[in-house]
């Protein structure tokens, strides 16, 4: 009963905030109702049991992806409102299609049935068992360790681009040269000169 | 009142929407669009773990990680691409994009 009053409460929440990110008029707003959005999501998440998914969304999506959209947009100087010119122009066609769309899936999932000779790969253990972080790590490192793997190697491409992209060489700017700093000699550095008293150098 | 597996997907599908609609109605703006499609994937991410947690499957939460992760290297990767542009045409207006029509 009280999970079944959360669950309306997060999925209403949610779709709310979902809504209200593409019906904002600042996109600071905007960013601010994505995060709304994901924290309602993963308090869903938490209500099916999937606590990891749930922190993870917090932690890495909250924490780190929705502060960069928050970053760049405070970051561009862009003129929001020009941008938002067509808005109502393209609202019947969205608004027919997405109609069209969400009847189609609402469609597909009621008449959704489970095959019922469906196995489970990996069981998932009973939550007095073994907690569900933990059931996560022991086939996350073994069975699919080459999907991690996978994962690693896309966030370090991601990461890669990101930085080829944006880094870029200013023409006239003094760098330090390492090599010709070590380079120097004492012979470069210092020069002895006699200095004849009384008369100072000319 | 008890709550099902066709509760969650029908959010997912709700937020599928939602994400979908806003690609349509925000069609100027590539940040709001760039949320939209993180709509999406969280929409995505609901419904594999709704099926994971009613078949009492633990794959689709794997791969609801995976999904995460190409989610989070899509918005670095398209971030990074709106800073460029905005640098070289001080706009990040979409249909300005068409300098290289073949």
């Amino acid at each position: 009963m009280l999970s079944a009053l959360f669950f309306y409460l997060f999925a209403t929440m949610c779709i709310g905030a979902g809504f209200m990110v593409i019906a904002a008029k600042n996109p600071v707003h905007a960013v601010l109702f994505l995060i709304l959005a994901f924290f309602n999501a993963a308090g869903l998440f938490v209500l099916l049991g999937a606590e990891f998914i749930a922190m993870i969304l917090i932690v890495v999506y909250v924490g780190a992806v929705l502060v960069l959209f928050l970053f760049v947009v405070m970051m561009l100087d862009v003129d929001f409102a020009e941008l938002r010119a067509g808005f109502l122009k393209y609202l019947p066609i969205g608004a027919t299609i997405g109609i069209l769309l969400l009847v189609e899936l609402i469609f597909v999932v009621g008449a959704w049935v489970t095959a019922p000779d469906m196995v489970a790969q990996a069981p998932t253990p009973p939550a007095a068992d073994i907690s569900n972080t933990m059931a996560l790590g022991q086939i996350l490192y073994t069975r699919y360790v080459y999907l991690f793997e996978a994962a690693g190697l896309i966030l370090l491409v991601a990461m890669i681009g990101a930085i080829v992209l944006t880094l870029q060489h200013k023409q006239g700017v003094r760098r330090q040269s390492i090599a010709a700093q070590v380079g120097r000699t004492r012979e470069m550095a210092v020069e002895v000169v006699k200095v004849e008293s009384g008369r100072g150098l000319p | 009142m008890t709550v099902g597996l066709s509760h969650y997907l029908t959010v997912a599908a709700i937020l599928f929407t939602i994400g979908i609609f806003g690609i349509f109605l925000n069609r100027k703006n590539v940040i709001v669009i760039l949320m939209s499609v993180e709509l999406m994937l969280l929409a995505v991410n609901i419904n594999l773990v709704a099926f994971s947690a009613f078949h009492g499957d633990l794959v689709g939460q794997v791969f609801a990680l995976i999904v995460l992760t190409v989610a989070a290297a899509e918005a670095a990767i398209g971030l990074a691409i709106i800073v460029v542009y905005f640098r070289n045409r001080g706009t990040i207006d979409v249909a300005d994009i068409n300098l290289m029509k073949g």
